[in-house]
């Protein structure tokens, strides 16, 4: 097996402050890879430092046969990788309509049958023509995580980082960007590489998990073995508890 | 004993575009108890919350049958009857410490300002009330943490001195709108745990306003599912899993759960006649 993204002995550092340390990860093409951990375990680092966006300190980042220098990143590699952000108010510009957001990748890496593009993207995620030409403000929450999918699988790539891609929305729309992401994976033969705080999202979406805690990598683990409780580490316990809602210790 | 009496509350916002229904004929009543209110974002759990508080902007239109708290009639209410009620009486915890707590003044000073708002209680005595209650909601070192500002603790430490500092007047009901949403799972479930111990101890009346229908129903003991501004079903918190209206099931299973193999998820099919 060769991965399409491999992680080596990675180390991220913010002044003084270590996010991530010696973090190693292997995902295979068109696998499903989940990033489980608390706020500050890293999680989003490790997702950003592959997109070029955190900075390196050590180890090696090699996606699709490629080892990236520092923080830069070749056209190339944006084209093969792309990433959706968890809050889909805070990543579309207020001031671009829809078309405008989707047309930018494509004038970006020189695409020309950019209409047709367009129309097909916006009816992949499930929205009709009548959205290319609303502004963010004119969308729902749901809507909005859709079309910055849209605007990351208009180019074609191979991988999709996604980061916390539902926690900002209801759990009923969440259903339903799940279920888009999986049909489109299923479609194209997509990588995943998904971070969540929300163990049953992640299990949901992804064969396999790390679980990370203070910027490193505590567990992995197969979703299948950690649905059945095949743990090894008491942390990754601690989680899967937390996980099943409130108990009354009067209860116990 | 009822606390709380709501019937027929309707909050409408008159706007360019026609008359907004945020919540359009809510009835309840709560006593020493834990009530869950649940929806989605829109449905009308948070402005139900907020019209009971007295929070709503001027521009909003409040109508109700009844509205009454403990033999007061809150929407014949003055200004400074509310004001008295608001953070005496009644007590809210609000989402995010980050916003919900004043950035330029230090959390003791704060704690100490809602007590004293309240209650004529001398300086020296306040600031070991404030320090008792810190102690009480499981802050190890109160004493420092008395002199910190609110950006130098974490977000679940925060939301420990909110309710610290909502708690420190005694008040009868708690509205609690969405307290652990912005909070990591592990260190929710700390603060809920702090919250059901207080809320015992003293006897308080809870309202908990949240999205998140499993957490709700692990916590508390009847709670009112809310659809586009009216109560869809009422429902013992135990009882879920015998749920009988549509949009109350759609929630339930909507959302993955560890060790269940379902793809696709089961997505709400929402029906018009749920709004009606």
């Amino acid at each position: 097996m060769t991965a399409i993204l491999s992680v080596a002995h990675l180390r991220v550092r913010f002044d003084d402050y270590l996010a991530l340390d010696d973090v190693s990860i292997s995902v295979a093409p068109g696998a499903s890879f989940g990033l489980v951990g608390e706020s500050g375990s890293g999680k989003s680092t490790l997702l950003r430092a592959v997109a070029g966006l955190a900075p390196v300190d050590a180890g090696e980042i090699t996606v699709a046969g490629e080892t990236m220098q520092g923080g830069r990143r070749s056209r190339d590699f944006y084209h093969k990788v792309q990433m959706v952000f968890q809050d889909p108010y805070g990543s579309l510009h207020p001031r671009q309509t829809v078309d405008r957001a989707l047309l930018e990748p494509l004038a970006i890496h020189g695409f020309t049958d950019t209409d047709a593009r367009i129309r097909r993207a916006l009816d992949e995620v499930g929205l009709g023509p009548s959205f290319r030409f609303r502004y963010p403000h004119q969308m729902s929450g749901g809507q909005r995580q859709r079309i910055a999918i849209a605007r990351a699988l208009i180019l074609e790539p191979e991988i999709l980082l996604l980061d916390e891609p539902t926690s900002a929305l209801d759990a009923s729309v969440q259903a339903e960007v799940l279920n888009l992401l999986e049909q489109v994976r299923g479609e194209r033969g997509l990588t995943f590489v998904m971070v969540s705080h929300d163990l049953g999202v992640v299990t949901h979406m992804c064969e396999r998990l790390a679980v990370m805690q203070g910027g490193r990598i505590v567990e992995e683990v197969a979703a299948a073995d950690l649905a059945r409780g095949v743990v090894t580490t008491d942390y990754t316990r601690h989680l899967m508890v937390a996980s099943k809602g409130f108990v009354r210790p009067e209860t116990v | 004993m009822t606390l709380l009496t709501v019937e027929n509350l309707k909050v409408h916002y008159p706007t360019r575009t026609g008359l907004v229904e945020a919540v359009r004929g809510v009835s309840f009543t709560l006593g020493r108890e834990r009530l869950g209110i649940v929806g989605e974002s829109g449905s009308g759990k948070s402005q139900t919350g907020r019209a009971i508080m007295g929070l709503t902007p001027p521009s909003a239109l409040i109508t109700a049958d009844r509205l009454d708290y403990a033999g007061i009639d809150l929407l014949r209410a003055s200004a400074r009857q509310r004001r008295s009620l608001r953070g005496g009486r009644i007590a809210m915890v609000l989402q995010d410490p980050k916003y919900s707590l004043d950035p330029v003044m230090t959390i003791g000073k704060q704690i100490v300002e809602t007590l004293r708002t309240h209650a004529r209680v001398p300086g020296d005595e306040a600031r070991r009330r404030a320090l008792e209650m810190l102690e009480a909601v499981q802050i190890r070192d109160p004493e420092r943490v008395y002199d910190l500002y609110p950006h130098e603790v974490s977000g679940g430490m925060g939301q420990r001195v909110m309710i610290a500092m909502m708690l420190i007047a005694g008040p009868e009901m708690l509205i609690a709108d969405e307290p652990t949403s912005a909070l990591d799972v592990t260190v929710q479930l700390e603060v809920l745990s702090i919250l059901d111990r207080l809320v015992r101890d003293r006897g308080m009346g809870l309202i908990f306003i949240s999205h998140d229908l499993r957490l709700v129903s692990s916590f508390c003991d009847r709670v009112l599912v809310m659809y586009a501004g009216r109560v869809v079903e009422e429902i013992a918190a135990g009882d879920l899993a015998h749920a009988k209206h549509p949009y109350t099931r759609g929630l339930i299973d909507c959302v993955p759960k560890l060790g269940e193999d379902r793809h696709p998820l089961p997505v709400l099919d929402r029906k018009p006649e749920w709004a009606q």
